[in-house]
């Protein structure tokens, strides 16, 4: 293997890791204030399509980008309303919302399989592109991948030195003491489920703008559902998220490019890795030292009070 | 908040649940009728279609019966789980691999007879279903791995299994470049009943429905299950098995979900091709939650949603609605009838009364 073609193949992992990247971190936020969303696959499907369509009309990626947010971010709506509002179970409530997205958009969708939509092209950063390595590596792509370089160490910083991140934190961890303090909980909680829907969708804006450039049936394919489980391999740190998406990105480009080489092996069992990646992640993420739990109210309806 | 407040119910409301409930249905078909005019489809007569096109003629009463089946084994596997609360939702995958398992039988052995291989394939199918709920179970109770995200990615490595064996090593030769085996011999195909498209398989759905009802009720693995389901800390401090009771829902789920598998590929397809694999084991999610865990509503709630399968095949071909019409409609269910349960557990009164 020359230099060239593994630069290459580091470079396809960032790119196909930012998406990962994005859901993963709106997934880390909503399960920080509690609440367990396994919508995101159906999140990230209408992300991917209310980007698409925005794009596709208006012609600004821009706007489509922000609009695949939102989308997402209407989903994650509902699920709050299920959740926070009539109590629902979050478990079965997040997979009903997998099956309506997924379902949704591909119903939406189905005028406009193969049609393009303008979306984000390479943008390579002056001066530092140019640097050995890191320049093609890192710095030759779209707006979208910078921003998610920033995005981690901007929610690690939002979680560990602000008032509402300290709040969103301690809605998941000990929601009494937060309603003790006169803070209101929900809110907290809403804040997590409706800006963390929000990044999701941006991860599937990112599919159909930047990845593809056109919209296709099934087109995360199971990233939702890989994010999810990357906020456990991630001890739900930000930080550890993108050590684990561009894993991940890296695993989807090699995989690909066997492909791509013709390998003698069968593209049924090439597209397995991922998915067998994700479980032994699981069991990686199984030896974890102290202080690496789940949010202790995670998952768990509160109950309103007598 | 606006002088009301919300009070747990001491017995969950039967009338009030009722109204709900229907509610939440026609909420969730009504959103439906908005989606179809939104596609300039006529949106009432297009829902009346999917009610004619299901249950509007013997031929499609019966195309709901054939489609039940499968949804119904695999909502009891998932349901087995459900009252754990453990969340198998692998029953795709694990239906994906008793195919695989039943059709590796027939054809290893095509020239036994019907008593033999079709024994035979009902036992790899469950033994294959069941070792696809055997892994999360295990990698549950030894390494904490979460069971969702195991069995939901098991189920797209499943899936995949099945293609790789009829994309290659199973394909058949003189099939035209298609992924499918070759048909099965006679000997490895579930017989309809009379002249109906119904096959036998449908006595498997009453002796595990009955197993399953019978295990619950009176055996005392199947109480502690229930109670440990109910309350798990108190199960614990009672010394229950939580790691065999979690392995067996695992299993016995993959088991009941690879019974489906076998009856489809043998009695409905009679051969193994990657369009076996319609979604059936997310309907069972679906199904077993709106029948609240009750094998009897399970049955009840599988045809149901079988019929709004073979209606939206209807109004697919005379209106060219895109498939995903019904997996919307299924969610939407989900969705309304989750909030809907608030009403069952909770009321809502003025804030002065005690």
């Amino acid at each position: 293997m020359n230099i060239e073609l593994i630069l290459s193949l580091l470079a396809a992992a960032i790119q196909s890791g930012t998406p990962i990247l994005y859901a993963t971190l709106g997934e880390i936020l909503t399960e920080r204030a509690g609440i367990l969303n396994l919508g995101v696959e159906g999140m990230m499907m209408a992300g991917a399509l209310g980007a698409f369509l925005t794009a596709h009309y208006t012609g600004s990626p821009v706007m489509g980008f922000v609009a695949g947010g939102v989308a997402a971010a209407v989903l994650a709506a509902l699920h709050g309303t299920v959740c926070l509002v009539f109590l629902g179970n979050q478990v079965v409530s997040g997979l009903a919302l997998t099956i309506l997205g997924t379902s949704l958009t591909s119903y939406l969708g189905t005028p406009y399989v193969g049609q393009t939509a303008p979306g984000f092209t390479p943008f390579p950063v002056p001066l530092l592109s140019t640097l050995p390595i890191a320049g093609p590596v890192l710095f030759s792509h779209d707006l979208l991948v910078y921003a998610s370089y920033v995005l981690p160490l901007v929610m690690w910083g939002f979680f560990r030195f602000t008032r509402w991140g300290l709040n969103i934190r301690a809605a998941g961890e000990n929601p009494d003491a937060v309603s003790a303090a006169g803070l209101p909980v929900s809110a907290y909680r809403w804040a997590g489920v409706l800006v963390g829907g929000f990044f999701v969708g941006l991860g599937g804006a990112y599919l159909s703008l930047a990845y593809t450039h056109l919209w296709a049936k099934g087109l995360s394919a199971g990233r939702g559902w890989i994010a999810v489980a990357l906020v456990i391999f991630a001890f739900w740190h930000p930080g550890r998220a993108a050590i684990g998406a561009y894993l991940f990105g890296g695993v989807m480009a090699f995989q690909l490019r066997l492909q791509a080489l013709g390998a003698n092996l069968p593209s049924s069992l090439l597209l397995m890795l991922p998915y067998g990646l994700t479980v032994l992640v699981l069991v990686a993420s199984s030896f974890r030292r102290l202080g690496a739990e789940a949010p202790a109210v995670l998952g768990i309806t509160l109950e309103p009070p007598d | 908040m606006f002088g009301l407040m919300i009070k747990r119910r001491q017995v969950p409301g039967r009338w009030s649940t009722c109204l709900v409930f229907s509610g939440a249905v026609l909420l969730s078909l009504g959103i439906g009728a908005l989606l179809l005019a939104l596609q300039g489809k006529p949106p009432l007569s297009g829902m009346l279609l999917i009610f004619k096109g299901a249950f509007g003629s013997a031929w499609a009463l019966e195309d709901c019966l054939v489609k039940a089946v499968p949804i119904f084994l695999c909502s009891l596997g998932v349901a087995v789980a459900f009252r754990l609360q453990v969340w198998n939702i692998g029953a795709e995958g694990q239906f994906a691999l008793g195919a695989v398992g039943a059709t590796g039988v027939a054809l290893c052995f095509p020239e036994y007879p019907k008593g033999v291989l079709l024994p035979g394939m009902l036992a790899a199918a469950l033994l294959a279903g069941g070792a696809w709920g055997l892994i999360p179970g295990l990698l549950k109770i030894g390494l904490r791995a979460n069971e969702i995200i195991v069995t939901l990615m098991l189920n797209y490595i499943g899936i995949l299994f099945l293609d790789f064996l009829v994309y290659g090593p199973w394909k058949d030769p003189v099939s035209y470049g298609f992924p499918m085996t070759r048909e099965f011999t006679p000997g490895a195909v579930v017989g309809m009943i009379g002249g109906t498209r119904i096959n036998w398989g449908i006595l498997l759905c009453v002796a595990f429905g009955i197993m399953f009802w019978v295990f619950f009720r009176f055996s005392r693995f199947g109480y502690e299950l229930k109670a440990a389901g109910e309350n798990p800390r108190a199960a614990r401090y009672a010394g229950l098995p939580f790691g065999r009771l979690i392995v067996f829902v695992l299993v016995a789920g993959g088991g009941l979900a690879g019974t489906a598998g076998f009856l489809e590929v043998s009695a409905n397809l009679n051969r193994l091709q990657p369009s076996i694999v319609v979604g059936y084991g997310y309907t069972a999610i679906v199904v077993a939650w709106l029948a609240r865990l009750n094998p009897l509503a399970i049955a009840v709630a599988s045809y149901l949603l079988a019929g709004l399968r073979v209606g939206v095949e209807l109004i697919q071909l005379d209106l060219q609605v895109p498939a995903a019409f019904g997996g919307i409609l299924e969610g939407l269910i989900l969705l309304t009838i989750l909030a809907a349960g608030f009403f069952h557990q909770y009321r809502i009164i003025p804030r002065s009364a005690p």
